[in-house]
């Protein structure tokens, strides 16, 4: 996602923000998974900008994707050559307004951006984990996101708002702690993934293993599998785009040449982006990671895991107003899982809004520049609070 | 707000369940909800008039008004609303069914294409009507269906509903302003709206379908 990461245009920012630190099931209250194995303690990294209001009912809780972190917006330094991953839609005046909302972001349990995950020490061997590291769900990232909302005093969040796999943390939160949460907006995201999805994600964690420096997940002390990870980036990167917006960016066009090079150099613009993403990607991720969260979002069924196989029965314990987004070039998580979703909600009585935005870029265009999308947020956002400060 | 929509707005109690089928910008949602304090949500086809519905911090779903009503449980509005759209619905008779079963009455209303303008015009001119109410050419109208003051009673009564209330109108000023046709309302009015209600036949097919 760094890829589409620009300063405003119009300067606007919710300014230097610092990336903190919480951690909690210190041995011997260890956090019990999904998987019934015991992790802690547990270290979860997470940004906030804005205000916690008098009342507590301000917070609005931003769920990233798979390569995403804590940084949602702001700088970290003055010089700092990149804003947060969301700043287009996070900041003052912005969709979520940061005037109005306390913004939380944390980076999911499993990755590698300062929270715990395979490449964090393992306290009883004193090594990183590695493929020792425990195979956590979305269930799980959601439990641990749920301890640093305790930890920071917010018993109900105004809003719970992610896409891909950040929406399906949103939906596993409405599941799980239905009391906590007012609303949620998931965004270009399923209740579980395809056989397509899954296949992709397992082309990419076998492009990982198969790389001799994977070492069985055990490679931190020597050479990284760089070559297998970017691999797996180039396969992700492939399905975030889509037919159109790849014929809108490459349209066939040739890399710095005019003609064929009848070898196995790069020929074409589209091959020189995809190794491109690949080399950027290996410079801040950690492979093991990719291994871990694309298990868990493969893993993720809302419908078997709430609702004993039924959608329906998912939502039933429900109370938030939804907003569901979904694009209509979007291949990997396509309009009809959205509607799925809706549906299941409907049938529940729940209070949704339900929009799919036309857009050619593919799974990538909620991350994009959209007004639309934009103003759908932040009007929705303005409802829900109003509705709360009203019933009062 | 048009005239039709403020008389539509008029018959509906405070507080109540609206679901709006083909709600636009959602005007006259968004009416209700600030005069009469109703809990209302809308379908929309067009993704520009959802965003619009939404940004006035309405509910709007996106989607096929055929197809998005099957997905309520019976008796789950006080009204639904088919305002000026079943002259563009391809099953008109299962359309209304499926309102009368989520809703426990149903407000309809329509183009009367027996105005005396839409007569005169094919009387005298031999072309398909073109009138303020059905501005389209034949070959590129939505409105598929061509429904009468009369016709829509005789289809009421064939489909199982009960006329509870109907008021024919007849609007200017871009339907902003309008009155109410009480005399040879099908000849005179331009648009016609009634509140309808499942009949005893209705009541039985709906049981029998459970």
């Amino acid at each position: 996602m760094s890829e589409y990461i620009e300063h405003d245009k119009d300067h606007i920012s919710v300014g230097i923000v610092e990336k903190k630190f919480f951690t909690f099931a210190e041995p011997p209250n260890e956090m019990i998974l999904e998987n019934g194995e015991k992790l802690g303690p547990v270290t979860i990294a997470y940004e906030v900008c804005g205000k916690l209001n008098q009342d507590k009912n301000n917070a609005v809780l931003i769920c990233h994707a798979l390569s995403g972190d804590s940084h949602v917006a702001g700088y970290y330094t003055e010089d700092d050559p990149k804003p947060g991953w969301w700043d287009i839609m996070v900041g003052p005046g912005k969709g979520i307004d940061t005037n109005k909302y306390f913004v939380i972001c944390s980076n999911i349990l499993g990755s590698c951006m300062g929270s715990t995950g395979p490449c964090s020490y393992n306290p009883v061997s004193v090594e990183p984990f590695g493929i020792d590291f425990p195979v956590v769900t979305i269930g799980d990232m959601v439990a641990a996101q749920k301890a640093l909302m305790d930890h920071l005093g917010i018993k109900k969040i105004l809003s719970v708002i992610g896409g891909s796999i950040g929406g399906m943390q949103v939906l596993e939160w409405c599941a799980r702690y239905p009391d906590m949460v007012i609303s949620a907006i998931p965004l270009a995201t399923t209740m579980k993934h395809s056989d397509l999805a899954i296949a992709f994600n397992e082309v990419a964690r076998q492009a990982i293993m198969a790389d001799p420096n994977w070492n069985n997940g055990n490679y931190y002390s020597g050479p990284a599998p760089n070559l297998g990870l970017a691999v797996a980036r180039m396969i992700g990167h492939i399905t975030y785009l889509s037919d159109e917006s790849m014929r809108i960016k490459f349209g066939r066009r040739l890399q710095d040449k005019s003609d064929l090079s009848y070898n196995f150099d790069t020929d074409f613009q589209v091959e020189s982006y995809l190794r491109y993403q690949g080399k950027k990607f290996v410079e801040r991720f950690d492979a093991n990671s990719i291994l871990y969260i694309t298990k868990a979002a493969d893993y993720f069924d809302l419908e078997q895991q709430h609702g004993s196989g039924s959608a329906v029965n998912a939502f039933s314990m429900t109370k938030a107003k939804f907003l569901v987004v979904s694009f209509s070039s979007d291949w990997l998580y396509p309009t009809y899982q959205s509607k799925d979703m809706v549906q299941a909600m409907k049938k529940n009585g729940l209070d949704v809004s339900f929009c799919e935005i036309k857009a050619e870029w593919g799974h990538d265009a909620f991350l994009l520049p959209s007004e639309r999308l934009t103003s759908l947020i932040k009007s929705f956002l303005e409802r829900v609070f109003s509705e709360i400060n009203n019933a009062f | 707000m048009r005239f039709d929509l403020q008389i539509i707005a008029s018959w509906i109690q405070p507080g109540s369940r609206v679901l709006d089928l083909g709600c636009g910008e959602g005007d006259l949602l968004y009416f209700l909800k600030k005069e009469k304090g109703v809990v209302g949500t809308g379908i929309e086809r067009v993704e520009s008039s959802v965003a619009r519905g939404i940004e006035k911090g309405l509910t709007i779903i996106q989607g096929d008004i055929n197809e998005e009503i099957l997905d309520y449980q019976n008796n789950t509005f006080d009204y639904v609303i088919l305002s000026q759209t079943l002259q563009q619905v391809y099953e008109p008779a299962t359309l209304i069914r499926s309102l009368l079963r989520i809703g426990n009455q149903g407000i309809v209303s329509f183009p009367n294409f027996s105005h005396w303008r839409v007569r005169f015009q094919l009387l005298l001119s031999g072309y398909a009507p073109i009138t303020k109410q059905l501005p389209y050419e034949w070959y590129d109208t939505p409105n598929i269906r061509v429904i009468t003051l009369k016709d829509f009673r005789k289809f009421s009564e064939e489909t199982g509903c009960e006329i509870i209330k109907e008021v024919a109108i007849n609007t200017q000023n871009k339907d902003k302003a309008g009155k109410i046709i009480k005399c040879m309302p099908n000849l005179f009015a331009t648009y016609g709206i009634f509140l309808i209600e499942k009949s005893d036949k209705m009541i039985t097919i709906l049981n029998n379908s459970k």
